[in-house]
């Protein structure tokens, strides 16, 4: 109040007019998104259920004729869809980053982007969260790995971390998708008081009745910095476990501490990534240049840029331990990495994840938007390949010499990696259409708030 | 038409709405609301509330979370008391994962629902006094009270520059 009374009085039209938008500009632009499609987008969406099918197709293909149609090779049976679920939860990482952390940071440009990373992260865990399933060949028995206790003689092994992993994924998708549907309230609110038919009664529902009281914003606001708070070491952890899956194995190229901080910083990155990919085709067909600006692509990038330093760093780091160790099997696990039958693959993602990001030093890259959107394509695939290069290249040359394989993708495998993406993006698709994809009160919030023209008291 | 419940005074600038809050305020009024398209400091301020109470229910939903998740790992490892890799049956150490992450779903879920308890949520029918501008870039103070608490109140919303003052 002191501030606001102390500020001199806006000249008429006020002050704002051409710093930015204001309350009503936000509503009607972002409300704009939600109009309906037209004939790109149905075209988009036909493409993705293809795609879809694809993968459908080939997943009832390969429970058909059984795990034999993948290009597992005795000992390498986590392949694709290891490496795709894994590159999945990453992708998940930086939707509770942008929402969560950078929220207990105060961060103002996270406004501009959460609700895509937060709702892309939703997806992505759905996505994920097939693939356990996808790669069992008797995907009916896939209720095995819940443990509730022992009625049917199953033994769940709380020291086993694919136990951990069902605890971590199911809270993580449960929590992030609550933080998603409670910072959607007042924005659906605010949809459905412009809304008319059965919108109005779903945004009604959705919206939870919510009208803006003084009561409801007073605990909607410490429910939403406690869950920040909770979100905050869950995306931490869940990672943390996923690379436990590998790192408490005694396979050289897994057993190492590092892989903790590495993966997260590995996910962070990736999911940084594919916000990117994902933002500057939304921005672009729905005009939203005003509320996603080219300043926050440019805190997207920096993030990037830090994120890709820990990773290469983490790479080196892993030589360095494999070389100071002394350890013959490790020693050779990596020197096969980079050297050995699987060197494209590896090279793929030391190019992808650690170089090309440096180039995010200069400024005109970090503000050039095409750049970002190539730039952001290449860490998707580089570390599509970091979760391949880690999990196949190490099961492929383990200790004993007769024991080492070589195992690519075949069609099936690659069919359910093309519907994964497709799935994803249906739902993505989806969601812009129904719910908006920018955060329309916490834009507003980040806005000067209007005061009354011609001065106070 | 019965007598008015309450009156409602739109506005269309936040100072306007925190000077007509302090007003009511000042001239005894202790039955009103505020609508606001956002949550803004000044009207907290000017609201001078308690700290809202969702935060006991967070610190024993995760409380209750932790203690579940160990006791849900012990006690199935103890139903099925197989010894592997020489460990004991309890060992404690990895099961810091799972009651870390049971931990962190009641705490949220926990918190989720006191928020809802505390809000009144779900409000799915009419609430006196709001409009559909309050969602947009209208704030809304409603004062309740008897016939001459509202023409009070009717007074210092015309005084402090409501765009439209109403009986609701």
């Amino acid at each position: 109040m002191a501030t606001l009374a102390t500020q001199a009085p806006p000249a008429v039209p006020p002050a704002h007019a051409e710093a930015g938008p204001t309350y009503a500009d936000t509503n009607r632009d972002v409300i704009a998104t939600l109009r309906p499609p037209g004939r790109k987008y149905y075209i988009g969406m036909a493409f993705v259920l293809a795609g879809l099918a694809f993968g459908a197709v080939s997943w009832a293909y390969q429970l058909r004729y059984g795990l034999g149609v993948t290009g597992y090779q005795p000992p390498i049976f986590w392949g694709t869809y290891i490496t795709t679920f894994v590159f999945w939860v990453g992708i998940a990482h930086s939707g509770t980053l942008i929402s969560a952390i950078l929220y207990l940071f105060r961060s103002g440009w996270r406004t501009a982007v959460y609700r895509t990373a937060e709702a892309m992260t939703v997806f992505a865990v759905m996505t994920a969260g097939l693939f356990p399933v996808l790669h069992l060949g008797r995907a009916w028995y896939a209720y095995w790995v819940f443990p509730y206790p022992n009625f049917r003689g199953v033994w769940s092994n709380f020291r086993s971390p694919l136990v951990w992993d069902v605890f971590a994924i199911s809270t993580y998708l449960t929590v992030s998708a609550t933080f998603l549907l409670m910072g959607l309230i007042p924005d659906v609110a605010a949809v459905r008081d412009q809304s008319v038919g059965w919108r109005k009664s779903l945004y009604t529902m959705v919206s939870f009745g919510w009208k803006g009281s003084d009561r409801e914003w007073r605990h909607f606001g410490k429910m939403y910095l406690y869950l920040a708070g909770f979100a905050t070491p869950l995306v931490l952890s869940v990672h943390s476990v996923v690379s436990w899956d590998f790192a408490m194995a005694i396979v050289p190229g897994w057993h190492a501490t590092i892989f903790a901080p590495y993966f997260v910083a590995g996910a962070i990155f990736s999911g940084c990534g594919m916000v990117i990919t994902i933002l500057v085709p939304l921005r672009k067909a729905f005009h939203l240049e005003r509320y996603v600006q080219v300043r926050h692509f440019e805190s997207l990038a920096k993030v990037i840029l830090l994120t890709a330093s820990i990773v290469a760093y983490a790479y080196g780091t892993e030589y360095f331990m494999a070389w100071y160790s002394g350890n013959r099997f490790e020693r050779a696990s990596f020197y096969n990495r980079a050297f050995g039958q699987y060197w494209w693959a590896t090279w793929i993602m030391i190019t992808c994840n650690a170089f090309i990001p440096q180039l995010l030093w200069f400024k005109k890259i970090r503000t050039s938007i095409p750049t970002l959107f190539v730039m952001s394509i290449f860490i998707n695939i580089g570390m599509w390949f970091e979760r391949f290069v880690i999990i196949v290249t190490g099961l492929s040359h383990e200790y004993e010499p007769w024991q080492w394989s070589y195992y690519l993708p075949r069609w099936p495998e690659l069919g359910i990696l093309i519907g994964s993406f497709c799935w994803f993006s249906m739902w993505f698709l989806l969601f812009i259409k129904f719910f908006p994809a920018v955060a329309i009160s916490e834009i507003k919030e980040a806005l000067p708030p209007p005061v009354r023209a011609g001065g106070l008291r | 038409m019965s007598a008015p419940a309450g009156v409602v005074g739109v506005f269309g600038g936040l100072d306007a709405a925190v000077s007509a809050l302090e007003s009511l305020k000042a001239s005894g009024y202790a039955n009103y609301r505020v609508y606001s398209p956002v949550p803004r400091p000044e009207l907290a301020d000017a609201l001078a509330k308690k700290e809202s109470p969702v935060r006991l229910f967070t610190l024993f939903g995760a409380l209750t979370g932790t203690a579940f998740g160990f006791f849900f790992a012990i006690a199935t490892s103890l139903d099925w008391p197989l010894v592997t890799g020489g460990k004991p049956i309890v060992s404690w150490p990895p099961f810091i994962v799972i009651g870390f992450e049971t931990t962190i779903l009641i705490g949220s879920l926990a918190t989720v629902a006191a928020m809802f308890l505390f809000a009144g949520l779900p409000k799915l029918g009419r609430a006196p006094g709001y409009d559909p501008r309050f969602s947009n870039d209208k704030f809304g103070v409603v004062a309740f009270g008897g016939p001459a608490q509202l023409a009070e109140a009717r007074e210092i919303f015309a005084a402090t520059g409501a765009e439209e003052v109403k009986d609701v």
